[in-house]
């Protein structure tokens, strides 16, 4: 993984190398690779002057954190309370078949991320899947395979096209 | 626009936002919270704005893009103004009949309407429907009326009249006698008196203090702090500015789940307006008042919604929470004192300094003062938000609001305070809702999640789904609620597989017990909660699973099959194409038939039948 040194450095400087801004750029990190690259871990550690186990602590310890490489794609399915009641274990059951992961796992082919997550939020939706940050509420196992298919020929041929 | 310097300032401005809005005008206002986006509302608000373009009315109709409405299962909502028309599930190809019949020819189109599911009567105006006609609203009431993100629109409805009240006509302690009174408790679950824990704080010594609003709205189930962040930002900014000028404090945060990206949004540009125009920053209306406010997102974790973890969060470490005392309020942020509120807590402050504490400390209980908001959400016929006084009943929220159960199915318990909280049976249901009597029944308020459960919801599997829950999300600092968490739900798991125990259920008691005394915060000391109250209500359910091997809700799918009842099977094909494992055969025609080891009970099949010819025993 090639991270740009440059770009951390500005990063941390942004936030006037203050310990308490770690979080808050091991986000901007994630939000531009999707994961946490070891490199840029032991560059943060470096320029913030914090020892590398801190940083990696932080970045274990929040669930927002990936230590590795995410696929293209990232399906997340809501576990939520309102959304478990509804059916939401069998929408995960049903994507970890197609798929052939469990969840938190990425398809060999870096595609495909399948996450689950404790609530978005969505409630009233429920059972709610998000493919790349589109919502899908009020899904069905049985419509799983589908919805992905669609939502996922649309994202490519857009990006393609 | 310069700065506001002074009240009469910000009265002038607000006259002058009010004298060029022409209330007559007609108003579109597609609501814009999360729940509705996830249904499409913003290509609809785009599709009217073209629509009304190419109509040649923009200047004679407003839209708008407002907060949550709150009833977000018929999203996307559309309510015109000034009539309050109330058209739910509105789709971009609905909008050209809209403009020509309601907005030129000012006639109600049926077809759109929300019909009652009870009644099966149609209903024209928003404050008419029985979702919302039968809620008080303070918190959530500007929400579908103001677009987040124009502070002008906050201002109009009477935005930092509060502020100005409490800057210029009040001593901190006058207002933090105020805010006592009045009765409020902490909305983000324990309910500590707001006004106590403002006065704690400013006695404590130190000349630097802090104020945090918590909106780590972790609750799965509960999302109304997200609705009220993201739909009326300013309302819970005023809050926080009053609350830090009352404790003395003159830095504050707000602690906001990553999950949220439109709520992190929203408060960013509500702080960002607010200072520019002197509401933040230094002299504030040139009371001498100074305060900075800044927006951390949380990473994704549960525990940190605990104040000891948030602080730790905030400062930019692990958030794991330490022993109390010292409470936040002597030793909280960097070690200086602290105030920690949640969100609906400081969104009710400026309600309070405008109307008194009398007018608020007549709504409610004897001990639970105002409103709460409730996330009514589950097995419901109307799911979405709820503002109720407290003291009202459960059967008034599920039923009256709620609409009673979906599909005719029968009530079996309602979750309430997370994973914290209990299930409540139906035997409780007339149970007035306030802090003690939540208590009493073994759950607790929390932050307002309601989840609502039917006869086909397994209560052990629920205690189950609980303990994960928190046995994922523990810090696992302390040994009772790492250990013991994941040994009560290692005897849960077994009892969902058919491997109980005789004995199993005493053994869950006691550890419950020991995690109630032994857990170092509140997530390890409550989450045994859930395991008490459905042992306390439903154990039936649990001896069944442990003698018996038997669920008899027809969840656990070790303990259950499926099979198709010849008599209702047309022999369609429809599952036989659905089923993942090919586990189901027939000619068409004739009933099929379900190989019992081919099955692997993922229920496609009984979701695919439209005819109820899958059963489960």
């Amino acid at each position: 993984m090639e991270i740009e040194v440059d770009k951390i450095d500005a990063l941390v400087d942004e936030y006037g190398g203050e310990h308490r801004a770690l979080t808050t750029i091991l986000q901007d990190i994630q939000d531009e690779h999707h994961y946490l690259p070891k490199e840029a871990l032991q560059r943060v550690s470096e320029r913030m002057g914090l020892p590398l186990i801190q940083v990696y602590q932080v970045a274990k310890f929040y669930k927002a954190f990936s230590l590795e490489p995410r696929g293209k794609h990232l399906i997340t399915v809501c576990l939520g309370t309102a959304c478990h009641v509804r059916g939401g274990v069998p929408i995960v059951e049903q994507l970890g078949r197609s798929l052939d992961i469990a969840p938190g796992e990425t398809t060999k082919d870096r595609r495909f991320t399948l996450e689950t997550v404790n609530c978005l939020g969505c409630c009233a939706l429920g059972p709610v899947m998000v493919v790349d940050g589109e919502y899908h509420g009020k899904m069905a196992a049985s419509r799983v395979d589908r919805v992905l298919k669609r939502c996922i020929e649309a994202k490519e041929a857009t990006a393609n096209g | 626009m310069a700065k506001i310097s002074s009240r009469a300032e910000l009265e002038s401005w607000r006259e002058s936002i009010l004298a060029g809005r022409d209330l007559s005008k007609p108003c579109i206002t597609v609501c814009g919270g999360t729940g509705c986006r996830a249904l499409a509302s913003e290509g609809v608000s785009t599709a009217f704005g073209e629509e009304l373009r190419r109509a040649g009315l923009e200047a004679k109709v407003d839209l708008r893009m407002t907060g949550c409405h709150g009833f977000c299962e018929r999203g996307p909502i559309v309510v015109i103004f000034p009539e309050r028309i109330f058209y739910p599930g509105v789709t971009s190809n609905d909008i050209p009949e809209i403009i020509c019949k309601t907005i030129v020819g000012g006639e109600v189109i049926e077809r759109l309407l929300y019909e009652d599911p009870l009644t099966g009567e149609k209903i024209v105006h928003e404050p008419a429907v029985p979702f919302y006609r039968e809620q008080q609203r303070i918190l959530m009431k500007d929400n579908g009326l103001i677009d987040p993100k124009k502070i002008e629109d906050y201002i109009a409805v009477g935005g930092y009249k509060a502020l100005a009240k409490a800057l210029f006509e009040m001593t901190p302690e006058e207002i933090i006698e105020e805010v006592k009174r009045s009765g409020l408790r902490g909305r983000g679950g324990a309910g500590f008196p707001t006004g106590r824990k403002w006065e704690i704080c400013r006695r404590a010594k130190g000349e630097v203090k802090y104020v945090i609003c918590n909106a780590d709205e972790g609750d799965p189930g509960a999302y109304q702090d997200r609705s009220l962040v993201e739909g009326n930002p300013h309302s819970i900014l005023e809050g926080i500015i009053i609350g830090a000028h009352a404790i003395g404090a003159h830095e504050g945060f707000i602690y906001i789940r990553n999950e949220y990206p439109l709520a992190v949004e929203h408060i960013s540009l509500a702080a960002q307006q607010a200072e520019e125009y002197g509401f933040l920053g230094e002299d504030i209306l040139g009371s001498g008042f100074d305060f900075t406010f800044k927006v951390h997102r949380g990473s994704g974790a549960f525990v940190c919604g605990e104040e000891t973890a948030l602080m730790a969060s905030v400062e930019g470490r692990v958030g794991e929470p330490r022993r109390r005392p010292p409470y936040p309020a002597q030793e909280g942020l960097w070690g200086r004192p602290t105030n920690i509120n949640n969100v609906k807590t400081w969104a009710t402050v400026r309600h309070i300094i405008n109307n008194g504490a009398e007018w608020y400390s007549g709504i409610g209980t004897e001990t639970s003062k105002g409103t709460m908001v409730f996330s009514l959400v589950g097995k419901v016929n109307n799911t979405g938000l709820v503002e109720v006084p407290m003291g009202a009943t459960l059967r008034h929220l599920i039923y009256d609001i709620g609409g009673g159960i979906r599909g005719g199915k029968k009530f079996k318990a309602v979750q309430t305070g997370g994973p914290s909280g209990g299930c409540i049976p139906e035997s409780l249901l007339d149970l007035p809702i306030d802090y003690e009597r939540l208590t009493e029944a073994g759950s607790m308020m929390g932050s307002g999640g309601m989840i609502v459960m039917d006869e086909d919801t397994c209560m052990v599997d629920m205690a189950r789904y609980f303990l994960g829950f928190s046995t994922d999300e523990s810090c696992g600092k302390c040994t009772a609620c790492r250990e013991g968490g994941k040994r009560m739900y290692a005897i849960l798991d077994d009892m969902t597989h058919g491997r109980g125990r005789e004995g199993d259920i005493e053994l869950l008691q006691e550890l419950s017990e020991a995690m109630k005394d032994g857990a170092l915060c509140a997530l390890g000391g409550t989450a045994p909660n859930p395991v008490l109250t459905t042992m306390r209500y439903f154990r039936d359910e649990y001896e069944a699973h442990i003698r018996e091997k038997r669920c008899p809700a027809g969840v656990c799918k070790d303990l259950i099959s499926f099979y198709i009842i010849p008599e209702n099977c047309p022999g369609c094909g429809l599952c036989l194409r659905a089923c993942p494992e090919g586990a189901i055969s027939g000619e068409k025609g004739k009933p099929h038939v379900i190989d019992p080891d081919e099955c692997i009970r993922c229920g496609i099949c009984r979701e695919v039948c439209n005819l109820d010819a899958i059963g489960v025993r």
